[in-house]
């Protein structure tokens, strides 16, 4: 997908972003047709204090997709979060302020090791992670089946503070959702990490003959993807109150298919993390609308998400298609 | 010392230390007793509990020997499962309710399958999306209910006996047997391995990759289609959210520990039906040496991670280099 290629007058990589963009509008002007009370500032804020924990998770895994790798160890790993954290305050007494950095730093180095494995072993991240998973979520339940609940008043601070003025307000984990996503925007396009990250993603055979860091970057990249579930645990366990070993089971795909329907193509290179932010609001508007619907059941959340990862799915591949061939190595017998 | 070269080799001595490690644990492990009509005992019921694991695992063996991925089984079983359930409760017509389901669980293979050779898709995103579907499709289907199955027939299929085995079992074994004359007997194996090796030149070289790569997903999703028939009669019920619940996981840790390359082009049936056995073989142990179940996700992991990085090239060459380190100091 080079640059200065158009399609529409549209800078091609700008084109699934817009569809992305096109489409939120267009379930919003759909709910608001709909819905009386849909318009109201705090319907729009609510989608970010409920899918906090799912924005932050998406903001890592856009920079894993970007590579052209998967994260399928995020929801494991948030869920291990909720349950250290809550084990160490609750149970063991623990300072919270030190409980705090302690889990961020665990979340790093767990995506660390995964990143060094896919690296330096040349393992697939598909089946690194997906281990990952495993020993995150059997590490859960090695602590505590039951559900741990979080009284530490810090916590409940945390949990009840809104920030706002009047009945238009957020909550501390949509602020902190927020604040990741801006800074995942300075990350991407103003350091030289994120251009690495770009670059690893076009191809990383380039990218290496350039004399890019690729396999410190790969280690840096799923390392920030673990401190993201980390950050998104910490969240999770503020929203609940509570660490739990089943808590966001299946987030990965939501994340997954947040990244995707945000317009980043899962071949890597070309995406933005602005994309990724579109994609959750939408995933969260499809929830919004079931809820305002009334008579429809959650499934169909399940069901409406698939077929737009399946829309996006092939106009990416129509995008793709229509772009010029730029090297051999991208054609479709490309390994995984 | 050829045949420690054999693929078959580390997972048979795999199972067997497992099955060691039982027997020492607990004496009686291996004993085989008749009662009732049929044969009883632990492994008789390894047998039968690996069935519809190693049925999925042969499916998703083919579509990663030809460089594909499946991880939409898990949802595939709970469709299956749901469409029996509901015709079954509708219809009280077994042959209905089979015929039903497989037709069903086809169709989502050969969705993949489409998704995967006419769209070009990669395959782990192509499966993707009707693993996220799929299990919402399951309850549309059953109403977000668990269904449960009223009708004795219906039980046979994962708890009944064939000629003193589990049918679940022999229906496993028959499938798989036949499927491996038909890899061995027609050039079907060679054509899969040619494509996994290098589709490019599999196809210039004459091979019709893209229908050959098509059923090969409608196989898989035919495969998870049986299995879910074998889970929710052996359960009597049918439940959208957890029937198959991880299985793509399964199956695929159950390919690879059977010896099958996850690049492609390498495969063994037999390995992967060792693995499956593995995987059941370890699920049991845990449960029988009074370790929490929930452990069993940690063992799978560590076996991932070993069989992985023995995979691994780069990984070989390291731990050659530093035997060559020892040696030399």
């Amino acid at each position: 997908v080079s640059a200065g290629a158009t399609l529409f007058g549209l800078d091609r990589r700008l084109v699934p972003l817009a569809g992305t963009l096109l489409l939120f509008v267009a379930m919003v002007i759909f709910g608001a047709l709909s819905y009386r009370s849909f318009l109201a500032p705090q319907v729009f804020l609510n989608l970010f204090i409920d899918n906090a924990f799912l924005l932050i998770v998406a903001v890592g895994m856009t920079f894993v997709i970007l590579t052209g790798g998967i994260d399928l160890s995020v929801g494991s790993l948030l869920a291990l979060t909720t349950m250290v954290t809550a084990s160490l305050v609750e149970k063991a007494h623990w300072d919270p302020w030190l409980v705090i950095p302690l889990v961020l730093a665990m979340g790093t180095v767990f995506g660390a090791v995964q990143g060094f494995l896919i690296h330096r072993y040349r393992l697939q991240p598909f089946i690194v992670t997906l281990a990952g998973m495993f020993v995150a979520r059997g590490f859960c339940y090695l602590i505590d089946t039951e559900s741990i609940p979080v009284t530490h008043p810090l916590f409940q601070q945390l949990a009840y503070a809104r920030l706002g003025a009047g009945r238009v307000a957020i909550s501390s984990g949509a602020l902190i959702a927020m604040v990741t996503a801006v800074a995942a925007v300075w990350l991407a396009h103003s350091t030289r990490f994120g251009r690495t990250v770009y670059a690893i993603g076009g191809s990383a055979k380039s990218a290496a003959l350039m004399g890019l860091p690729v396999g410190a970057t790969l280690t840096r990249v799923y390392a920030f993807s673990g401190f993201c579930a980390a950050l998104a645990g910490l969240t999770m366990t503020v929203y609940m109150l509570s660490g739990y070993s089943l808590h966001a089971m299946g987030l990965e795909l939501d994340a997954i298919a947040a990244v995707v329907i945000g317009g980043t193509l899962l071949t890597g290179g070309v995406g933005y993390v602005a994309g990724t932010v579109v994609g959750v609001l939408i995933l969260g508007i499809i929830q919004t609308l079931v809820i305002f619907n009334g008579t429809l059941s959650s499934w169909w959340t399940r069901i409406v998400v698939g077929i737009l990862l399946f829309v996006f799915c092939v106009s990416q591949k129509f995008i793709e298609n229509r772009a010029p061939r730029r090297d051999e190595n991208r054609a479709p017998g490309r390994a995984k | 010392m050829s045949f420690l070269k054999h693929s078959l080799f580390w997972p048979c001595v795999t199972l067997v230390l497992l099955l060691a490690l039982n027997a020492i644990m607990n004496p009686g492990f291996l004993a085989i007793a008749w009662r009732d009509g049929h044969l009883y005992g632990n492994l008789i019921d390894i047998l039968n509990r690996a069935a519809p694991l190693a049925l999925v695992s042969a499916g998703m063996t083919l579509v990663i020997a030809a460089r594909g991925l499946d991880i939409s089984v898990g949802a595939v079983v709970a469709i299956a499962a749901a469409t029996a359930a509901i015709v079954i409760g509708a219809s009280s017509n077994l042959g209905l309710a089979i015929a039903a389901a497989l037709a069903v669980s086809l169709l989502c293979g050969v969705w993949n399958g489409a998704l995967v050779v006419g769209v070009g898709m990669q395959p782990i995103i192509a499966t993707l999306i009707l693993m996220v579907a799929g299990r919402g499709v399951a309850q549309l289907i059953t109403g977000g209910q668990i269904l449960t199955v009223y009708y004795a027939p219906y039980d046979f299929i994962g708890n009944g006996f064939l000629l003193g085995l589990p049918f679940a079992a022999v229906l496993a074994g028959a499938v798989i047997a036949l499927l491996h004359l038909l890899l061995n007997v027609t050039p079907l194996g060679l054509f899969i391995r040619a494509i996994g090796v290098n589709p490019v030149a599999a196809r210039i070289a004459g091979v019709r990759a893209k229908p050959i790569t098509l059923s090969l997903y409608a196989f898989c999703g035919l495969m998870a289609g049986v299995a879910g028939l074998i889970i929710s009669s052996n359960v009597k019920s049918a439940d959208a959210n957890n029937a198959g619940q991880l299985l793509e996981l399964d199956a695929i840790l159950a390919v690879t520990l059977g010896g099958t390359a996850l690049t492609g082009g390498r495969f063994s049936l037999a390995g992967t039906v060792l693995g499956a056995l593995i995987i059941q073989t370890l699920t049991s142990t845990i449960y029988s040496l009074g370790v929490p179940p929930e452990v069993n996700l940690v063992f799978k992991a560590a076996l991932i991670f070993i069989v992985m990085l023995l995979q691994s090239p780069e990984f070989r060459a390291s731990l050659r280099r530093l035997a060559t380190r020892t040696e030399s100091t």
